[in-house]
C-alpha cells in the first residue's frame, strides 16, 4: 500500500449546505501534500472528517489500508487552524495530558517532551502559564502537541500563520525532517508560495467538489502554457508566424522582454534559432505557471490568506 | 475509558488547586464557625455572676435564695445604712433589703444598685423572694413541702410521628429546619456547579482547544468528563466543609469553655448546633434552649437516611441539570448569549423552590407528591419531604425517574453539545438547537 490516506467519494451534508460533494483523494506516504482551496471549499469539513471528528454521510476514509476507526487516532496528529490551548494550564501539564489522550502513557510523554523541549529551546517554559506566553510560543507549544506522539499522518492547518519568519522557518525545517523520516504530511493552505515551496502532491478543492489533484510537477506539466520568455536587444518583427509575441514590454535598463508562445508540437529549438538570427538575446527561459498562476486558472479567483 | 479517566482527572485537578476553590473551602467552615462563635462568646459574657448582697430583717431569708450560674447571694450581717455604703467597694452588683415585715407587706423590699439592675435580675430577686413568702404562709397554713411537689405536673406536649418504624419523636420546627436547608443546598450547589460546567464547555470552545481534544476523544467523553469531574470537585468540597466545621467545632469548643467550668454545659449547648456532636446536648435539659431542641430533634430524625439522599440527589439534580448546562456553553460563543437559553433551564428549578415552601406544609399533599416525582424538581422536593418520613416505594420511584431524567438530558445535551462545539460565529435559536440534535454523526 502506497498511499497512507485514501477518501472514496466522500459526500457530507449540513442541513442545506453540501460541504462535500464526491470528493476522492489518495495521499501517497511520505510526502507533503498540500490541501488547497478557497475559503468555504470543504476543507476543513475534509480535515475534519480524516480526524474523526465528524462523520461523513457516504464514502469511506482509508488509513493505511484500513477503514479508519478510532484505532487510528494515535496515529494522526492535527493542527487546527484555530489554535488553542488551556490558558490556565502549565505549558508541561497540559502537553503531558495531551499526550496521554493520544494514547501515551506518562513516562513515554515524558520521554518525548523531554526531546522537543531540548530542540526547541524551550526549557524554561515547562512550568509556565500558556497565558503568559506570547502567540508565537503557544504556536510553538501547540505544534509540538501535535507532533510529540510521533504519528504517521501529521496534519497542519495553516501552519505558518501566526509566526515569525525566524520560527516559520523553524517549523518548516521540521516538517522537511518529518518528510524525510517518512511521516506524511497534509499541510492545508492558502500561502501560494510555500506549497511552491514545500508541497510534492496537491489537492485542490472547490466549492466542495475536487478540481485537481496529483504531483505538483506533474499538474504544472498539465498547466504549462507553452510560452517562454525573451530578454533581448533588436528587433522581432520579422519573426516566423508560428511564433506568437504575446506581449513586449521594455526592461528597466534598456532591452526589451517578449512572452512568445509556440504550437504544441513544436521544437522550442527552432525558436531559439529564429531568436538567435534576429536579435541579442540576453536570457530565454520557460513561463511555468506558478501554484498562484494553477490556483486562479482552477478556481476562477485570487487566493486569500 | 483510560481517556475519560484522564478527563475527570484534569477537570477535577484544575479546579481544585485554584485559589477560589481552596478560599471558598476554608472560608465557608471558618464562616459557620464564626457564627456559632459569636452566639458561643455571647451565652458565655451573658453567664457574668452578679453578687447581691442581702440585708434581711425579717431573718426568715438568710441562705434560703439559691445560687446558681448566674447570681451569687452573700448576707452580710449589717445594717441597711451601713451595707448601702460599702456594697459597692465588698464587689456586690446589688443589694437586697427585706425588711421585718415583708411577709404581711411584700411591697416593702428594695434593691440597690450601682447602676440600675437589669430586668431579668430584678424579677429573679422578686421571684425567689415571693416563692418563699409562699412556701412560708403555706407552711403556716398546714402544708409541707413534700404536698407541694408532688402537686406540681409538668406537662411537655410531643409530636410523635406514627410510623412502620414504630413510634418515634419528632419536632415540627426541627424538621422543617433540615428540610429546608437541605432542599436550599441542594439547588444553590446545582446551579453553582452546574454553571461551571457550562463556564468550563464555554472556554474550552472559546479558546478553540475543543478541536484539538476531540480528535482525541469523542465529544461524549469530554463532556461526560467534564460533567463528572465538577460533580467530584462539589463532593469534595462537601466533604472538606464537614470535616473542616467538626474540626473547628471541637476544637473550638473546647477552648471556649474551658476558663468557665459553670458555663460549659449551656456553651457545649450551643457549641453543638452543628453536625456530628451530638452526644454532648442529647442529655441537655431542651426546656430553654432552641438550638438544643433542635439538635435533639435531629436525633429523632433517620439521619443516614437523609444524607444518603441528599448525596443521590445533589447527584442527579446536578447531572439532570449540568448537562442542559453543558449544551448551553457548546451552542453559544459568549457569555452574553447564554442568558437566554439559561432561563428556561434555571426556570424548574426555581419553581422547585416554590413547590418546596409548599411541600414543606403539607408534605404529603398531591403537589408535593407529583413534584417530587418529576426529576426537574424532584431533587428540591423530595429532600424537603424526606425529613417528614416518605414511604419507600415513593422514595424509589422518584430515584429511578431521576436516573432516567439525568440519562434523557445528558443524551439529548450529548447531541446539542457535538454540534455545538464546533460551530462558531452563529447566533443559535432554539429551532436551531432542536435540529442539531437530530442531525447525523
Amino acid at each position: 500500500m502506497n498511499n497512507i490516506l485514501e477518501t472514496h467519494h466522500i459526500i457530507k451534508q449540513y442541513a442545506e449546505h453540501r460541504a462535500l460533494d464526491d470528493v476522492s483523494l489518495s495521499v501517497p506516504k511520505g510526502c507533503i501534500f498540500g490541501l488547497l482551496g478557497p475559503n468555504g471549499a470543504g476543507k476543513t469539513s475534509l480535515i475534519r472528517i480524516i480526524n474523526q471528528i465528524t462523520a461523513p454521510d457516504s464514502g469511506d476514509v482509508i488509513l493505511d489500508g484500513e477503514r479508519l476507526n478510532p484505532n487510528h487516532i494515535k496515529r494522526i496528529g492535527y493542527l487546527p487552524e484555530e489554535r488553542g490551548l488551556y490558558k490556565k494550564m502549565k505549558v508541561g501539564e497540559q502537553l503531558l495530558y495531551l499526550a496521554q489522550l493520544k494514547g501515551l502513557t506518562e513516562k513515554q510523554a515524558m520521554e518525548k517532551l523531554k526531546i522537543w523541549f531540548v530542540k526547541f529551546d524551550i526549557k524554561t517554559w515547562w512550568t509556565k502559564n500558556v497565558e503568559d506566553l506570547s502567540k508565537g510560543m503557544q504556536q510553538k507549544v501547540q505544534f509540538v502537541a501535535t507532533v510529540m506522539h510521533e504519528p504517521d499522518l501529521i496534519i497542519l492547518d495553516e501552519p505558518f500563520s501566526g509566526f515569525d519568519p525566524i520560527n516559520a522557518n523553524l517549523i518548516k525545517d521540521e516538517i522537511l525532517e518529518l518528510r524525510d523520516k517518512g511521516k506524511t504530511i497534509i499541510f492545508s493552505t492558502h500561502r501560494m508560495e510555500s506549497v511552491e515551496e514545500l508541497c510534492d502532491n496537491i489537492a485542490l478543492i472547490n466549492r466542495s467538489h475536487k478540481v485537481l489533484d496529483g504531483p505538483k510537477q506533474a499538474i504544472k506539466e498539465q498547466f504549462k502554457t507553452h510560452t517562454y520568455h525573451v530578454e533581448y536587444q533588436g528587433n522581432l518583427d520579422t519573426l516566423s508566424p508560428a511564433f506568437t509575441v504575446l506581449k513586449t514590454r521594455p526592461t528597466d535598463d534598456g532591452f526589451t522582454r517578449a512572452d512568445i508562445k509556440i504550437p504544441p508540437d513544436a521544437a522550442v529549438n527552432e525558436l531559439i534559432r529564429h531568436l538567435l538570427d534576429r536579435v541579442a538575446v540576453r536570457s530565454f527561459g520557460e513561463n511555468i505557471p506558478s501554484m498562484n498562476d494553477i490556483f486562479i486558472q482552477a478556481v476562477g479567483e485570487v487566493p486569500t490568506t | 475509558m483510560n481517556t475519560i479517566f484522564l478527563i475527570i482527572k484534569r477537570e477535577y485537578m484544575v479546579r481544585v488547586r485554584k485559589k477560589s476553590f481552596i478560599i471558598m473551602t476554608i472560608l465557608g467552615p471558618v464562616l459557620i464557625f464564626g457564627f456559632y462563635a459569636i452566639i458561643g462568646w455571647a451565652a458565655v459574657s451573658s453567664i457574668n455572676q452578679k453578687k447581691i448582697a442581702v440585708v434581711d430583717e425579717s431573718g426568715r431569708f438568710v441562705n434560703q435564695f439559691k445560687n446558681d450560674d448566674e447570681t451569687v447571694f452573700a448576707y452580710p450581717k449589717e445594717s441597711l445604712a451601713e451595707a448601702k455604703k460599702t456594697f459597692v467597694k465588698q464587689g456586690y452588683n446589688a443589694l437586697v433589703f427585706i425588711p421585718k415585715d415583708v411577709i404581711e407587706q411584700p411591697k416593702t423590699v428594695k434593691i440597690f444598685a450601682e447602676k440600675s439592675v437589669s430586668l431579668a435580675l430584678q424579677s429573679n430577686i422578686e421571684r425567689a423572694i415571693g416563692k418563699e413568702i409562699e412556701t412560708i404562709k403555706l407552711k403556716e397554713a398546714g402544708i409541707t413541702q413534700k404536698i407541694i411537689q408532688d402537686a406540681k405536673v409538668n406537662v411537655d406536649a410531643q409530636t410523635i410521628s406514627l410510623s412502620d418504624a414504630g413510634e418515634k419523636s419528632n419536632n415540627g420546627i426541627a424538621t422543617t429546619i433540615i428540610s429546608g436547608f437541605c432542599a436550599l443546598l441542594i439547588y444553590i450547589s446545582v446551579l453553582i456547579y452546574g454553571t461551571q460546567v457550562m463556564r468550563g464547555v464555554m472556554e474550552e470552545k472559546t479558546n478553540r482547544i475543543v478541536e484539538v481534544i476531540i480528535s482525541s476523544v469523542k465529544p461524549f467523553q469530554l463532556m461526560l468528563g467534564k460533567i463528572i469531574g465538577v460533580a467530584l470537585v462539589g463532593l469534595t468540597q462537601f466533604m472538606l466543609w464537614i470535616v473542616l466545621t467538626i474540626g473547628l467545632m471541637t476544637i473550638g469548643s473546647r477552648i471556649i469553655s474551658q476558663p468557665k467550668e459553670t458555663a460549659q454545659s449551656q456553651m457545649a449547648t450551643r457549641m453543638n448546633g452543628m453536625p456530628g456532636g451530638q452526644e454532648v446536648q442529647a442529655k441537655m435539659s431542651t426546656a430553654k434552649n432552641p438550638v438544643a431542641d433542635v439538635m435533639a430533634a435531629i436525633e429523632t430524625l433517620n439521619l443516614p437516611l437523609i444524607v444518603s439522599c441528599f448525596l443521590f440527589y445533589f447527584l442527579g439534580g446536578y447531572l439532570l441539570y449540568s448537562a442542559l448546562f453543558g449544551a448551553v456553553g457548546a451552542a453559544v460563543d459568549n457569555e452574553t448569549e447564554t442568558q437566554q437559553f439559561m432561563f428556561p433551564i434555571m426556570m424548574p428549578i426555581i419553581a422547585a423552590i416554590a413547590f418546596a415552601q409548599i411541600a414543606v406544609r403539607d408534605p404529603d399533599g398531591p403537589l408535593a407528591f407529583w413534584t417530587s416525582m418529576i426529576p426537574f424538581t424532584s431533587p428540591v422536593v423530595m429532600m424537603v419531604r424526606i425529613p417528614f418520613g416518605v414511604p419507600v416505594w415513593e422514595l424509589a420511584l422518584s430515584m429511578a425517574l431521576l436516573v432516567l431524567g439525568f440519562v434523557g438530558t445528558t443524551w439529548l445535551a450529548a447531541r446539542i453539545y457535538r454540534v455545538g462545539i464546533l460551530m462558531y460565529g452563529k447566533k443559535v435559536s432554539f429551532r436551531e438547537l432542536s435540529k442539531w440534535v437530530f442531525y447525523k454523526g
